[in-house]
């Protein structure tokens, strides 16, 4: 097997190149200017603190729609490390993790006692979480003055570029797809599957729970703090409760437990609204979430299992050396 | 002490009307599970045909409330049909993102120049404020008023689910659609049933909301949408009752912290609430929490 593995890896280093080179040529020839590429830049953004969702529910089944607070907590923290310490590499990776683990260390103090829950009641005490974020960002300045408060911060180093930002989200899918087939990725999809089987069969579901839960929102808030370095003003209402609801569509329309599914929605869905924006025209520039709110109803209604609908391609997500295909998930509930 | 009690007649006339809202909120769910994220945005379209109605087509106000009360109530029968109803054996996710998405549409639409535009209007009261000193307490006949009519409309709401035949087949419904059919029920009329007479229930909820804090805008309804749904999973989801008391209890908690702490906490402390509610207890104050099947 060890050829075909090494094949695989190859088809996916040129892929990977391959989309690389394509971004600096579009840049190169003038095709996508800045405008363009920070669109895409916020696309992969969305696109990893989506795939953090898509573990949560995708794959755990655990109806998490205050994604955003998390998104924001990694932004905060990230961006007040960058203001202080500065913005050299060291400094910018640094803020990263200290993005990231903050995330982590809310996500589990916050799963504690909320994951005990289940289905909608999840679903509205994780919305309300992300409210009372969105609150405590508000007022944030009354504590920590250098974080804004409900004026918004401004001032942090702005270090990342397309280069850092694609590296991570490659870093995000390779960690996501070695989690989801992995002994507790396959914990957590059977837990969504039917949570009291599983656990009759020995696994312990509070503890795959939380572990999908953390490692999620972790991603969330390195999503966050790529975000923080990538646009010079963060603003509380970039992470209230409707930011929640575009990374729920993102997970939801690309297909539940479809990895493929999140990241190809992920960037499509800022092109879309960039897109849209473009193509309307000054005139009717109005219409954008009109057009925005009927194409959401009628993809759902076409294709109701998403639009991967549980399946992945093996670029983004090689199968390398798997030979359990078939048991991929069916991205059911 | 007075201001006490006047903070209590404020959080009542809030609540109060946030039970109109979580009324059409805990029936549709009751009935077919789903979270109807549009149902606060009814509410403002609630809110903008009844200010049309009074303060530029020049109906009385009652007229205009119950134009507005019909406008919704087939606004919502139309979103059930084109939104929800192809989705109801579908995955129960793919309901509520249609259901954010003509959330969206609803908001965005009416922001439109030609159909509400998206400024701020300020709301006229059709009626004389007339304002009662009752040994320190003031009552206005504008709370007089919504704690009348919310009260009727409690009555009239538990005597239908109670009552009559569409409330029983309501409730045969609620408990499963596949029995309920083999039972005889219609089923697609029934939920078409829930669904106007709660977003009849937010319009009038909408009105009054507009004479009471006189601005109206497209995106109004979020917020009021979303407090009025958490109220009702503080009180148990799917339960009449539950609903107004949830109502209740969250616009005494809202005005309180207004008036004690802080207003920019508002918020906050109203979900830091539901949440230490739902882990004592994971089905709302009034909800029962059933075994789970295997």
């Amino acid at each position: 097997m060890a050829t075909k593995s090494t094949t695989q890896w190859f088809k996916l280093l040129v892929g990977v190149i391959a989309v690389y080179v394509l971004v600096k040529v579009l840049v190169q020839t003038g095709l996508m200017n800045s405008y363009w590429q920070r669109v895409l830049d916020f696309g992969l953004i969305m696109t990893i603190g989506s795939l953090g969702l898509s573990l949560i529910y995708g794959f755990t089944g655990q109806f998490s729609i205050g994604h955003a607070a998390w998104f924001g907590l990694g932004a905060y923290a990230a961006g007040y490390i960058g203001k202080t310490v500065g913005g050299g590499t060291p400094a910018f990776l640094l803020a990263l993790a200290v993005g990231t683990l903050f995330a982590a260390l809310v996500a589990y103090l916050v799963g504690l006692p909320v994951l005990r829950l289940t289905s909608d009641y999840l679903g509205i005490a994780t919305l309300g979480f992300g409210i009372i974020v969105k609150v405590v960002l508000d007022n944030i300045n009354k504590v920590i003055p250098s974080l804004g408060g409900a004026v918004g911060m401004t001032g942090i180093p702005q270090t990342a570029d397309f280069e850092w930002i694609f590296g991570f989200l490659l870093l995000s899918i390779l960690l996501c797809r070695n989690f989801v087939y992995s002994t507790f990725g396959r914990a957590c999809t059977s837990i969504r599957e039917d949570e009291i089987a599983t656990s009759s069969v020995g696994v312990n579901p509070t503890r795959y729970k939380m572990m999908s839960f953390v490692l999620g929102c972790s991603l969330a808030g390195l999503a966050g703090a790529l975000y923080a370095f990538r646009y010079p003003f963060l603003h509380p209402t970039t992470f209230d409760f409707l930011q929640s609801f575009n990374f729920l569509i993102i997970v939801v329309a690309g297909g539940l437990g479809s990895l493929t599914g999140t990241v190809v929605t992920g960037i499509g869905w800022a092109f879309l609204l960039e897109g849209l924006r473009f193509v309307l025209g000054q005139a009717f520039v109005d219409f954008r979430g009109v057009i925005y709110a009927l194409l959401l109803i009628v993809v759902v209604l076409v294709r109701r299992q998403g639009l991967f609908g549980g399946k992945e391609i093996g670029l983004i997500v090689p199968q390398i050396g798997r030979r359990e295909r078939r048991n991929a998930p069916a991205g059911s509930l | 002490m007075d201001y006490f009690l006047n903070q209590v007649i404020n959080g009542l006339q809030l609540g109060l009307v946030y039970a109109l809202i979580a009324l059409g909120y805990t029936m549709v769910y009751g009935i077919v599970k789903l979270i109807n994220f549009a149902h606060g945005d009814v509410f403002m379209v609630g809110a903008f045909v009844g200010y049309f109605g009074f303060a530029h087509w020049g109906l009385p106000l009652p007229v205009a409330i119950l134009f507005s009360m019909l406008t919704c109530a087939i606004l919502g029968v139309v979103i059930e049909r084109l939104a929800y109803r192809p989705l109801r054996y579908a995955p129960r996710i793919m309901a509520l993102i249609s259901a954010i998405g003509v959330s969206f549409f609803l908001e965005y639409f009416c922001s439109l120049r030609f159909v509400f535009g998206p400024d701020y209007r300020v709301v006229e009261r059709p009626i004389q404020t007339v304002t009662w000193h009752l040994g320190g307490v003031t009552v206005t006949n504008l709370q007089l008023i919504i704690m009348v009519t919310v009260a009727a409309m409690l009555i009239f709401l538990q005597y239908v689910v109670f009552r009559t035949r569409v409330g029983a087949a309501m409730r045969t419904v609620s408990y499963d659609h596949d029995a309920a059919r083999l039972m005889g029920v219609d089923v697609d009329r029934t939920i078409s049933i829930t669904f106007a007479l709660g977003s009849a229930m937010a319009a009038l909820g909408g009105v009054l909301y507009a004479i009471a804090y006189p601005q109206i805008q497209p995106f109004m309804g979020i917020m009021p949408g979303l407090k009025a749904f958490t109220a009702a999973v503080l009180g148990g989801i799917g339960l009449i009752p539950g609903a107004v008391l949830g109502a209740l209890i969250m616009g005494q908690v809202e005005t309180m912290t207004a008036a004690y702490i802080s207003s920019q906490l508002r918020d906050a402390i109203v979900f830091v609430i539901l949440i230490v509610v739902l882990l004592v207890r994971p089905c709302g104050i009034l909800g029962r929490t059933e075994p789970e099947k295997v």
